[in-house]
Order: C-alpha cells, then sequence, then structure tokens
C-alpha cells in the first residue's frame, strides 16, 4: 500500500461564531482482516481506528474506526469557530503510524 | 385450476433475474465542483441503427449518495488515484530517462480533450489503440521502459489521470480513420452476441433492460464515459476492460483477455454508443 496521504478541506476565513463545513478523506486500503490472500493465508488487519481533529488545543470531533468502514475514509463535520486558529487533524493507524494534517483559519 | 394452467402461470414466473421493477433514471443534473456535464444526449446517427433516442449517463441511474459522491471531486475517492497518476506522468522512467512530461508536458494543457476521443486507430499497429495501449506504446517505444501489465496499479491511475483532463468534454471517437469501421462492426456482433451458461449479451441488460432492476442494481445502458470508474464494491478505480471481462464472466462465460481484439472491437462500438456524454472520469458508481 502506497504511503496514505490525507486531504482536508477548511474554508479559509469565517466569522466570529460561524458554523463551518470540514470534510477529510484519506487514502487506506482498510484492511480488514477477514479477507485471504491469493495464498490461502489471512491478510492480517490494517485499518485506520482513530481520528481526532483539534482546534488550538481544544478538541473538536473524535471517533473509532472498526474493520467494517470501507477504503479510503472520509468524514465531514460542523465545527463552530470562535477564533482564529489552527484545525489539526490526526489519523492513527493499526501499525502504529500517524498521519497528521494542519489547516489555518482567519476570523475576522 | 387444472395443472396445465397452473405450469403456465410457474413457467411465467420462472424469470427469476429480471424482474417487473423497473424506475426511470433520474433528471437531475450533474455538476462536479461547479461545472455542468452532459449526462443526457441525442444518440449518435452517424452509422444508423443507434438503439435508443438519448444516451444517458450511469450517473443517472446511482442512488443519492452515490451521486453526490461523484458531484464533489473532494468527496470523490477516485481522485485519489488521479493525484497518483499525476505522480506518475511525472515519475522518470525506463532506459531514455523520460517520464510522460518530458515529451507532453503540462497533461492539463496537453492532454485536454484527448481521452474523449480514445480509442483511436493506429496505422501502425493496425488496430484501434486505448489510451492504456497508447500509454505501453510510448513506455516502450520512446521511454525504453517495461509496458504495464494490465490493470497494474500506475496503469488505471495514469489513464484516469489522462482521461481527467477531458473532464466535462464530450465523447466522439473517429470512426473514419483506418479500418475503424470493420472494429465497430465486429463490436457491434460482440454486443449483441449471446455467451455462457446464462446466454445474455451485453444488449440483454444494457440495452433491452436498461431501466429495469437486476435484483439491486439499476441496469443503465453501460456507456464507458466515466471510466476508470471509482468502484464502491472494489473500493478502487475500476478499468474499462476489467468491467468487461466482470460483466462477461457475470454471464458466466469465459472472459476474452484484456485489450484483445475481441475487446477493443467492443470498446470502440461501446465508445460510439456514448457519443455526446461528457468525460466523467473517475466516475463513482455502486
Amino acid at each position: 500500500m502506497a504511503t496514505p496521504k490525507p486531504r482536508v478541506k477548511v474554508p479559509k476565513k469565517a466569522s466570529a461564531g460561524e458554523i463551518i463545513t470540514i470534510k477529510t478523506l484519506i487514502s487506506h486500503d482498510m484492511e480488514s482482516g477477514q479477507r485471504k490472500g491469493k495464498d490461502g493465508n489471512v491478510i492480517p488487519r490494517q485499518i485506520i481506528n482513530k481520528f481526532t481533529c483539534e482546534f488550538n488545543g481544544m478538541k473538536v470531533f473524535e471517533c473509532e474506526l472498526d474493520p467494517a468502514v470501507a477504503a479510503n475514509p472520509y468524514f465531514e463535520f460542523n465545527a463552530k469557530v470562535p477564533e482564529s486558529g489552527t484545525f489539526k487533524f490526526t489519523w492513527v493507524d493499526d501499525d502504529g503510524s500517524i498521519y497528521t494534517d494542519e489547516q489555518k483559519i482567519a476570523v475576522n | 385450476m387444472n395443472k396445465r394452467t397452473l405450469a403456465a402461470l410457474v413457467l411465467l414466473g420462472a424469470s427469476p433475474l429480471f424482474t417487473a421493477a423497473r424506475a426511470e433514471p433520474v433528471t437531475e443534473t450533474l455538476e462536479i465542483d461547479g461545472e455542468a456535464m452532459i449526462t443526457e444526449a441525442p444518440a449518435p446517427k452517424d452509422p444508423p441503427g443507434h438503439p435508443f433516442d438519448v444516451v444517458k449517463s450511469g450517473w443517472l441511474y446511482r442512488e443519492p449518495d452515490t451521486r453526490a459522491m461523484e458531484a464533489d471531486s473532494f468527496e470523490n475517492p477516485g481522485m485519489l488515484n488521479v493525484e497518483h497518476g499525476e505522480e506518475v506522468w511525472n515519475t522518470v522512467e525506463g532506459e531514455a530517462g523520460k517520464s510522460c512530461a518530458s515529451c507532453h508536458g503540462d497533461a492539463a494543457e496537453t492532454m485536454k480533450g484527448v481521452g474523449a476521443s480514445y480509442p483511436k486507430w493506429n496505422a501502425k499497429a493496425g488496430k484501434p489503440f486505448d489510451i492504456e495501449l497508447q500509454i505501453n506504446a510510448c513506455r516502450t517505444a520512446q521511454m525504453k521502459a517495461e509496458p504495464y501489465k494490465f490493470d497494474a496499479r500506475d496503469q488505471v491511475d495514469l489513464t484516469a489521470y489522462i482521461k481527467h483532463q477531458s473532464l466535462g468534454i464530450p465523447v466522439k471517437i473517429d470512426l473514419s480513420a483506418g479500418d475503424m469501421m470493420s472494429w465497430w462492426q465486429t463490436g457491434k456482433d460482440r454486443y449483441y452476441l449471446r455467451t455462457g451458461q446464462l446466454n445474455f449479451a451485453c444488449a440483454s441488460c444494457h440495452e433491452k433492460n436498461s431501466g429495469n432492476y437486476l435484483r439491486a442494481d439499476h441496469l443503465s445502458q453501460g456507456n464507458s464515459n466515466g471510466f476508470p470508474t471509482y468502484r464502491l464494491k472494489q473500493s478502487n478505480l475500476v478499468s474499462l476492460h476489467n468491467r468487461f471481462r466482470g460483466c462477461v464472466r457475470d454471464t458466466r462465460a469465459e472472459p476474452p483477455k484484456a485489450f484483445s481484439d475481441e475487446l477493443m472491437a467492443l470498446e470502440v462500438y461501446v465508445a460510439w454508443r456514448g457519443e455526446g456524454l461528457s468525460i466523467e472520469t473517475p466516475a463513482v458508481r455502486q
């Protein structure tokens, strides 16, 4: 599997207290651990098991993922932005890898 | 009720695959990131004999969630493959030390409209080439690299990247070039040829029963304008010849080899059937 690549879409600007929509997508096979390879052996499970979003250190969104989630998990959620700052997104892989992305937003 | 009428009734009900469930495709318009796509077009008139008055994109036959996924390029998981295809485009491979970009430069300019005009007659090979065959010809002749094996990840993603440059441009292939018409005819014969234990032709589902439900599957006209297509079932981008082979396998016949003359002829004919529809690569389907 190629290295998972996160993609995030956050508006560049917003007004104070505005509710914005955030979209995230990450390329990942989400191998369930239930499938067998060509050699008949079980392909070991490897999924993204956790996703979090923080804004200036505050938790905005968090969820755990299970093996039934399809490849390339996509999340869309809303957040209220009180001030300018940075959204930090984190995906945790079964193999311990952590993929992150950051997006700044200016509030006027 | 005597036994004979009962038997007749049982026979009437014995068409288990195609049920009476029928639904018209939706009439919505598809906009990808605000750009309008042509999802319905008058059927091509030349050569005559197109079975439909209006050709329709498979997008119109899909569930609302699936349709929405394609309308937003961010949400479309096939775009991940297109991004990877861009990396492949710029990667130097082979003894000549070239990448696609070495000769073709910026794909956004040089490849615009190219995907909509394939399959195209290749005089040197004496047969029609699709994007995949053209890529392999470039790789061997120009880059001095190994040709891709069928459905290698790089092949599918690069094909999608090239076709994506024609997003929104209507399919129009040149049937006057070389021997294209005889390939078109061979493809047409293949389209109506019944094969397999189920004895189905392409037309059995995509022409005669287009609009009907095959179990949960709303049968489209089987147009190729969205390929390579992100199929949710595979969670991956699927090439046209992979889908051809899948359809033939589903009729319980032995599928022809990818890029064989048989399937290249079929590709020519199927592309013609969908002329006028926008390229939607990477489309999102069930």
